[in-house]
């Protein structure tokens, strides 16, 4: 019956304190304290358990592309309020707090730039902005992305960890799946690989548009990873959940990914794969 | 006829007619005039009750358990409706409907998802809440349209994707992801039309059309007024202001250019009037057909990337900030 027993971790679907501050940082999955330089040197993955601290566009840019340089582009793109939305607090309010928080315009962002000598465009988003939300300017964004690695021939990676649709932005919002679903078919038609790696947590509107969209969906180990989250699924169905349900390993078991793979291999298992697409090897 | 909370006043008059009806004989001279003027107390009183409703007001109708539904439309607007099942890979899902039929004589793929009327049918179409293998079956038959050079219909109406565990374990987001793309290249025209809810992924998952069209009485947005509530303001009370911060009617999406245009209803909701509505619902897709069947399949598929490329708002601001 451990099968079904609560597990309490599995219905959470925010950790609010990712890359804590301090020398020693307590690792979520066994409590243990690890010394932060001990992290860092690891890509924020735990040396002793393998836990997978949430990063954003910052780090993964800065270890995936050659000596962390690359060019930008979409930051001329900024989000607005369209609607007026108004919850507890002003939807123009909430963007000027996260901005001010984050340093960034909105939850993604585009990086053109070389990973191991190869031309590469990487999109990233991160988490930390409306927790990873799309909205206009995410749609936007990556589809300037995905038109830019068209136009030039240049393999795609989109890094996505979100909650989904961003409510703020209502039906606009959905229609961005719709858009960056319709420029990945143009994509599709011209050839150019796109893998699609999915980090903790990648739900809602982004997993059922371009996340899913990938010739190689590939992941982190122990993402969470669906449509609908896990809270909502146990009230429709009454019952807990198993555990380990909707983590990379039980998608890649379901065969709804290629592969798994830890932080710190990312990059050259990214790289191999490229090569042999472009047919690298051979020259 | 089920009256909604806002409709009491129309209810209660109504009654009293019938009432006062009961009581009085043919040329009765004193209720008679009674009567009429009561009724015609109740049409001003609708009339104003309707042209002035709220957001929340136009959900309420959208879920109107007399509301017309896919099925209803098919059978009053087709002819020679042929259903297929199946998606040839798990199982034939209940929460979509569809096949093939003609429409004034014209072959058409027409396909939608379908709630049910009893505690038995709604169960059984689960609440029009599609698994997997809806967005699959939709996806077989849109590529038959595409194959045998038949335009595309769908007609959206659930609250949602369905949340469930099996669901997830046979890839719902992989299914709404892959018809997304398939629909933004497929050759042949496709026609939406909001005939109720149309809750986020659930709902675009088979509604890429070259046009879209809500009926008077729907809604259409990222998420329910409901989930919305209990995200934002962390309890489900909020759904009235929800609901209105969502800006999710016919009227607010053609406000914002996501949809072609509104199909109007007979007074009170299309439930009030079947027929009506679902000749309103006819006349634009022949309208539409018309328009679409003269573009070329390189076109449609050209201005269709066009369309939902260009959705969304945001500004664009110089470099060096």
């Amino acid at each position: 019956m451990t099968w079904f027993k609560r597990k309490d971790k599995n219905i959470q679907t925010d950790q609010r304190k990712e890359m804590p501050e301090g020398v020693w940082v307590k690792v979520p999955k066994t409590g243990e304290t690890v010394h932060r330089r001990e992290l860092e040197d690891n890509l924020w993955v735990d040396p002793l358990s393998g836990y997978h601290f949430r990063i954003g566009s910052d780090e993964y840019f800065s270890f995936l592309f050659d000596k962390g340089e690359f060019e930008e582009i979409g930051q001329d793109i900024v989000p607005t309020d369209p609607l007026e939305f108004e919850d507890r607090k002003k939807y123009s309010d909430r963007l000027d707090e996260y901005q001010e928080k984050t340093g960034k315009t909105d939850a993604v962002r585009v990086g053109i730039g070389k990973m191991n000598d190869l031309d590469v465009v990487i999109t990233c988003m991160d988490f930390n902005f409306i927790g990873g939300s799309m909205g206009s300017v995410v749609g936007e964004r990556i589809g300037m992305a995905i038109d830019h690695a068209r136009k030039n021939e240049k393999p795609l990676i989109i890094i996505s960890q979100s909650g989904g649709a961003r409510m703020m932005e209502s039906v606009l919002s959905l229609m961005q799946m719709a858009k960056t679903s319709a420029k990945l078919a143009q994509l599709e038609e011209s050839g150019v690989p796109y893998i699609s790696l999915m980090t903790n947590p990648t739900t809602g509107g982004v997993t059922a548009s371009f996340a899913m969209l990938g010739d190689f969906n590939i992941a982190e180990p122990e993402a969470l990873i669906g449509f609908a989250g896990p809270r909502v699924i146990r009230q429709t169905i009454g019952r807990d959940l198993p555990e380990g349900f909707q983590r990379s390993e039980y998608l890649l078991d379901h065969g709804f990914l290629d592969f798994i793979t830890p932080r710190p291999q990312i990059k050259g298992k990214l790289t191999k794969l490229i090569k042999i697409l472009l047919h690298k090897y051979e020259e | 006829m089920q009256y909604l909370d806002f409709e009491q006043p129309i209810a209660d008059l109504e009654k009293k007619i019938k009432e006062l009806s009961e009581l009085s004989v043919a040329d009765d001279e004193v209720l008679s005039p009674e009567i009429k003027r009561l009724e015609k107390r109740v049409d001003e009183l609708r009339e104003s009750i309707f042209t002035n409703l709220t957001r929340w007001q136009r959900v309420q109708l959208a879920r109107h358990p007399e509301r017309p539904y896919t099925l209803d439309y098919i059978y009053k607007i087709t002819e020679n409706f042929v259903e297929i099942h199946g998606d040839r890979y798990h199982s034939d899902d209940k929460a979509i409907v569809g096949g093939f039929a003609t429409i004034d004589g014209q072959s058409v793929v027409i396909m939608g998802h379908q709630k049910g009327r009893d505690t038995e049918s709604r169960q059984y179409r689960r609440f029009g809440m599609a698994n997997p293998e809806g967005y699959r079956k939709a996806h077989r038959l849109m590529k038959l349209g595409e194959k045998f050079d038949i335009p595309v219909i769908t007609l959206l109406d659930t609250p949602g994707a369905y949340p469930g565990l099996e669901a997830e374990e046979r890839g719902q987001a992989e299914a709404i992801a892959k018809n997304l793309k398939m629909m933004a290249t497929l050759k042949v025209p496709i026609i939406t039309v909001v005939i109720g809810e149309g809750a986020s992924g659930g709902a675009i998952g088979i509604g890429m059309g070259n046009e879209v069209y809500m009926m008077e009485n729907t809604w259409y947005s990222v998420i329910s007024p409901e989930s919305c509530s209990s995200i934002l303001w962390k309890t489900w009370d909020y759904k009235e202001q929800a609901a209105a911060v969502l800006k999710l009617t016919a009227e607010d999406l053609e406000g914002m250019d996501i949809i072609d245009g509104i199909i109007k209803e007979p007074l009170g909701g299309a439930h009030r009037g079947p027929d009506q509505a679902a000749k309103a619902v006819k006349e634009q897709i022949l309208e539409s057909l018309k328009r679409l069947k003269k573009k070329s399949s390189e076109k449609l598929v050209e201005s269709r990337i066009d369309k939902y490329a260009n959705m969304g708002e945001f500004k664009k601001v110089s470099n060096n900030k």
